[in-house]
């Protein structure tokens, strides 16, 4: 039996609050390479907080996170860069500069490793444009951030955060206020980044519809496209999917989709589009 | 005997009033805080020199036509002031000395500073009120950038360097007015009377306190522009709060630390 993979972020009995606000309440958890953790929750759960707070953007009163093997509470932000440049992030709007053109934003992680490590990159302008390959891009590499649209923006955000191939990736809503088409292309984006690359997805969203392409979908790499997991067998090892539900700053469920939509809380239950539903949709 | 936040329940607004020195004393750490980083990154990499260059560009050499015009009118209204006022005691011919002390000491550097924190201030709070709102900030902290190494020291390196300039060109384009007002206009004195005298009134101490304070406006001008920026919350709303703060409070501290030079200087 295969030893199972060292997680590469951890969180231990994390804590912090905002004045009399609990924005985390003892949060513990864990993620190990090519796992994937869905973080559900209302507006002020505490969902944002908790993915700044993994790369240190927000420093929490009490606990410990662990990333790469190393304490992000104790390390001063000068310390903190080497570890931020081995995590991609998507902001909710993007995060993208407005003041650079697309190329320019997506060689910017680029430039910066390369500048913090002393060490010489080649053919920056080749990655880059792989990299917005990747998200069907490519000819927007001249353009400014205005020029593009919402979910364009979100599309480069994610080129920007996958340009370093880092092996874990922070999603901040990446469908928020986007039409049901494109909030499915970014997903399948989100799908193709982690079953490419094999790297550890922690994602916040208030669709239920994007948990479950990473739950129930893989890329195919072959045909370029994402294809239903089967119940049982390789499939079903393969489902590394895991759901997370907050309130006020605490974690209130951590499972599967199958132990989400079998959830009797009333809280819970908010965040699950059951079969009735789908019923309703395919209507 | 009472606690002391039953001290505080007892004196009607004494807990507002505790809240908002802590507040105020907290943001002036902060503001120290975010000054100490600015300053230290000056003399660490890694340097973004193309930004300051920028930042000359638009603080600097954008500022020159504002900056021209308030020079030229506030020369040529001490003069118009003056010249009635020196007359009375038939001291017309001093009109170049006042002109040339109130300028150089005082209003080069304040009417320079006001008008480079009206355009300056502002417009640092609003762009990086935006990039704070819009999660730029975090994106470049998250992409391994320090924002104060990238964003406020290039800013402050800047506007410091410019703004002496920039006074010291309006206590030129100053002269010019109060000249024109004085010669070719009233007729109070000769062009050659009007420039000896303007620059005989001056000593070292005029000199050094018309540049020291431009120089420190630089500093505080940037600095409070970027301190308000970067703590801007509350969408695009808050940018709007930010940049209102960033212009009074730019102000506010010309003025005191203008007072605090004076005070130096004069008694020297």
């Amino acid at each position: 039996m295969a030893a199972p993979q060292e997680p590469i972020l951890e969180f231990k009995d994390v804590s912090l609050r905002f004045g009399d606000t609990w924005a985390l309440r003892n949060v513990s958890l864990g993620l190990s390479p090519g796992e994937t953790r869905i973080i559900f929750g209302a507006a002020g759960a505490g969902k944002t907080t908790l993915l700044k707070a993994v790369i240190g953007l927000v420093k929490v009163d009490q606990g410990g996170i662990n990333l790469f093997g190393r304490d992000v509470t104790s390390a001063g932000e000068t310390a903190l860069f080497p570890l931020r440049a081995r995590a991609g992030v998507l902001f909710q709007e993007g995060g993208l500069f407005d003041s650079l053109t697309v190329g320019e934003n997506v060689e910017y992680p680029l430039i910066n490793q390369t500048a913090n490590s002393q060490s010489v990159l080649h053919d920056v302008e080749g990655r880059v444009r792989d990299a917005l390959r990747f998200v069907e891009l490519e000819h927007t590499f001249d353009q400014f951030p205005s020029e593009l649209s919402g979910g364009m923006r979100r599309r480069v955000g994610i080129a920007r955060a996958v340009v370093t191939e880092p092996p874990l990736m922070l999603y901040d809503s990446p469908t928020a206020g986007l039409d049901p088409i494109t909030a499915n292309t970014i997903m399948a984006l989100v799908a193709k980044e982690r079953d490419v690359r094999n790297s550890a997805s922690l994602i916040v969203t208030h669709r239920y519809q994007d948990g479950e392409i990473m739950s129930d979908f893989r890329y195919d790499q072959q045909n370029e496209d994402l294809v239903a997991l089967k119940t049982g067998g390789d499939d079903a090892k393969r489902n590394r999917t895991k759901f997370i539900v907050m309130k006020e700053g605490a974690v209130v469920f951590f499972g599967t989709k199958q132990e989400l939509e079998a959830s009797s809380d009333d809280y819970i239950r908010k965040f699950v589009r059951h079969g009735d539903e789908r019923q309703e949709e395919r209507k | 005997m009472l606690g002391s936040s039953n001290e505080s329940e007892a004196i009607p607004g004494g807990s507002c009033l505790l809240d908002f020195l802590t507040t105020l004393i907290s943001s002036f750490q902060d503001f120290l805080f975010l000054a100490g980083r600015a300053f230290r990154n000056v003399v660490r990499s890694p340097h973004y020199y193309d930004d300051v260059f920028m930042q000359m560009d638009i603080i600097g050499v954008g500022s020159l036509p504002i900056v021209i015009m308030i020079g030229a009118f506030s020369g040529a209204i001490i003069a118009l002031q003056m010249a009635r006022a020196l007359s009375t005691y038939g001291a017309s011919s001093q009109v170049g000395t006042i002109v040339s002390l109130t300028l150089v000491r005082e209003l080069g550097p304040v009417l320079s500073a006001v008008m480079v924190a009206g355009r300056n201030a502002s417009g640092i709070a609003s762009e990086l009120g935006s990039m704070k709102v819009t999660e730029q900030i975090d994106a470049m902290r998250a992409l391994g950038t320090d924002p104060i190494q990238k964003l406020v020291t290039p800013r402050l390196i800047a506007t410091t360097l410019m703004l002496p300039c920039l006074t010291v060109l309006a206590d030129a384009i100053g002269l010019v007015g109060a000249y024109l007002i004085s010669v070719p206009l009233l007729r109070l004195i000769s062009g050659g009377e009007f420039w000896s005298t303007a620059w005989r009134a001056l000593v070292l101490n005029d000199l050094a306190q018309g540049l020291l304070k431009p120089f420190v406006f630089g500093m505080i001008i940037s600095l409070v522009g970027c301190f308000y920026g970067l703590r801007t919350t509350g969408g695009t709303q808050g940018v709007g709060r930010a940049v209102t703060q960033a212009v009074v409070a730019a102000m506010v501290w010309i003025f005191v630390v203008t007072l605090l030079i004076d005070k130096v200087f004069v008694g020297l």
